[in-house]
């Protein structure tokens, strides 16, 4: 070999990255600034005050509506109807993925349907929810769970079918029940697929439910955005926005946490 | 318990894998199981252990199983087949639990196949904190628990680095010396073959037939004083199985 100083050199590196790490404090960086830019933008008058009022104004408007005490009502009707909504959805979802996954029967018949109903607007649906199920909560808690069903049946299923099946069959091979063998091989496989599926669900539920409140409901986020626009109050309206914008965080977060625990076995 | 192959043929749909295989399997013996690759040896040992029917002929189990087995056919995987979710006491556990034995038994059978296998430190790691021989310990661990009465064993030692791969190969020799457990072996490897088998069966390539059974008649433990004769049995073995490989090659080849 030759050593020659001037031709050896060192390796260069090359590997590394594609391996994100937790950075929490950039996501709150990227929106600090965002707000502090927006908010000189408009007390230097670069963005109208008629175009898009200042976060201050809006925060201003926040504590109005909590000083008043409707904040609790708006709040607790939106996230009642949201829990109930996406949590039977998605429990609906995950049986329903599990049956297509298992049995061919629920497959051949199911998959079509799913594929015919999952891309319709569950709120072009809301009319006939309100005959079916009522003007009140039942229509939109029902326009939510259908929201929510699809992704998360398709999300179970895909990750059932991506099972490595040679585990099945070391079940198999060491007797354990049909039971056993989806409770404790098929479904915790197929978690982190589901896992995911419930982060769309999640945010696909805020949507609907803002829609769904849109349409008709005393209280709730939406309901109070949907006043707030036909007030042309651009501050509360951005106060709503910003409120669901947390409800969008909070689940992502929770959602999180419960990936970190329940699939810490990830290496 | 004896296992008795008779007469079993199989077929994937027009494609014969299996043709007329007649095999006893004693108690108390490990039965080796050599041929070139895609001869059916895998499909073989999944049809020993019920996994799959066979088209043709059957495998019999020859006298009592014992009382005290809670899986008479045990597999041991080429692939360890662990569940990533569950630490090594939660996958052996994983096994017992449909038995409706006490939690405390489970502790103690847990303890003692942890133990026989050398795994006593590692209780609560999670399978990708193990390396590959590891694993396959604790694959060995949870078939211990079940206290099987057959031991199918496909190619348990492959996916692993050679001096794991002897390490291993002492181990199950000193348990086969305690145990005196019966077991299909399928291997690639003619050295695993000559250290294991009291019998070792030859397959020929596709359709798998058996070509020859030789017998091994010496004692497992002083194998590794003769180094000479396993040699002698591993050329011999060799010999029958060379144009069959080399014939499988140029089949693969052909198409
Ligand atoms: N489920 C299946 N469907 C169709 N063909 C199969 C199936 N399983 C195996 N085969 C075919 O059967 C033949 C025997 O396969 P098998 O895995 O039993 O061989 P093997 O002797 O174990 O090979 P190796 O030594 O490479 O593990 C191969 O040609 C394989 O392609
Ligand atoms: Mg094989």
């Amino acid at each position: 070999m030759d050593k020659t100083p001037g031709t050896s050199r060192p390796v260069r590196f090359r590997g590394g990255g594609f391996a994100p790490r937790p950075l929490g404090l950039v996501g709150a960086l990227v929106f600090i600034t965002i707000i502090i830019l927006w908010e000189l933008g408009s007390r230097t008058g670069v963005i109208s005050a008629l175009v898009l009022p200042a976060p201050s104004e809006a925060y201003v408007a926040f504590e109005e509506l909590v000083r008043s005490g409707l904040l609790w009502k708006h709040l607790s009707a939106s996230l009642q109807r949201l829990i109930i909504g996406w949590s039977s959805g998605a429990l609906l979802g995950v049986l329903v993925g599990v049956a297509i996954a298992l049995f061919s029967f629920a497959r051949a018949g199911l998959v079509p349907l799913v594929s015919a109903i999952f891309p319709v607007p569950k709120i072009a649906l809301l009319p006939l929810f309100i005959i079916w199920f009522g003007i009140g909560e039942g229509a939109k808690v029902a326009t939510i769970l259908f929201g929510t069903f699809f992704p998360t049946v398709i999300a179970t299923y895909s990750g059932i079918d991506n099972l490595d099946r040679s585990l099945v069959r070391m079940g198999q091979s060491f007797g354990l029940s049909w039971f056993s063998i989806v409770r404790k091989i098929i479904l915790p496989g197929a978690l982190p697929a589901i896992l995911s599926g419930f982060r769309i669900s999640a945010a696909v539920a805020i949507i609907l439910l803002v829609a769904a409140e849109m349409i008709g409901a005393e209280f709730g986020v939406g309901a109070y955005i949907l006043m707030a626009g036909s007030l042309m109050a651009t501050d509360q309206l951005i106060a709503g926005v910003a409120m669901l914008s947390c409800m969008g965080l909070t689940v992502a977060w929770l959602i999180s946490r419960a990936e970190k625990y329940l699939l810490r076995w990830r290496r | 318990m004896d296992l008795n192959i008779q007469s079993l043929g199989h077929y994937y749909s027009d494609l014969e894998i299996l043709r007329n295989i007649n095999l006893d399997v004693p108690a108390g013996q490990i039965v080796a199981v050599i041929g070139p690759s895609g001869c059916g040896k895998s499909t073989l040992l999944r049809m020993i252990g019920g996994l799959e029917q066979p088209t043709s002929g059957a495998v019999l189990q020859v006298g009592e199983t014992p009382n005290d087995s809670l899986n008479p056919l045990t597999y041991i995987f080429q692939d360890f087949a662990l569940l990533p979710w569950r630490s090594v006491a939660g996958n052996i556990s994983l096994v017992l639990e449909d038995h409706k034995l006490g939690s405390a038994e489970v502790d103690e059978i847990i303890e003692n196949v942890l133990s026989r296998t050398k795994l006593g430190d590692f209780r609560d790691a999670f399978p990708h904190q193990l390396s590959g021989g590891m694993k396959q310990r604790v694959a060995i661990a949870r078939a211990l628990a079940v206290r099987p009465a057959v031991l199918l064993m496909d190619e348990p030692l492959s996916a692993l680095d050679s001096q794991t791969h002897d390490l291993l190969m002492d181990d199950l020799i000193d348990l086969w010396m305690r145990e005196k457990f019966t077991s299909v072996y399928v291997t690639h490897n003619l050295s695993e073959a000559v250290h294991l088998g009291h019998k070792v069966v030859v397959m020929s390539r596709r359709p798998g037939m058996i070509t020859e059974v030789v017998d091994i008649d010496l004692a497992l433990d002083t194998r590794k004083d003769h180094p000479e004769l396993l040699i002698e049995y591993q050329q011999h073995l060799w010999n029958i199985m060379r144009d069959e490989v080399r014939a499988a090659e140029l089949e693969l080849v052909d198409g």
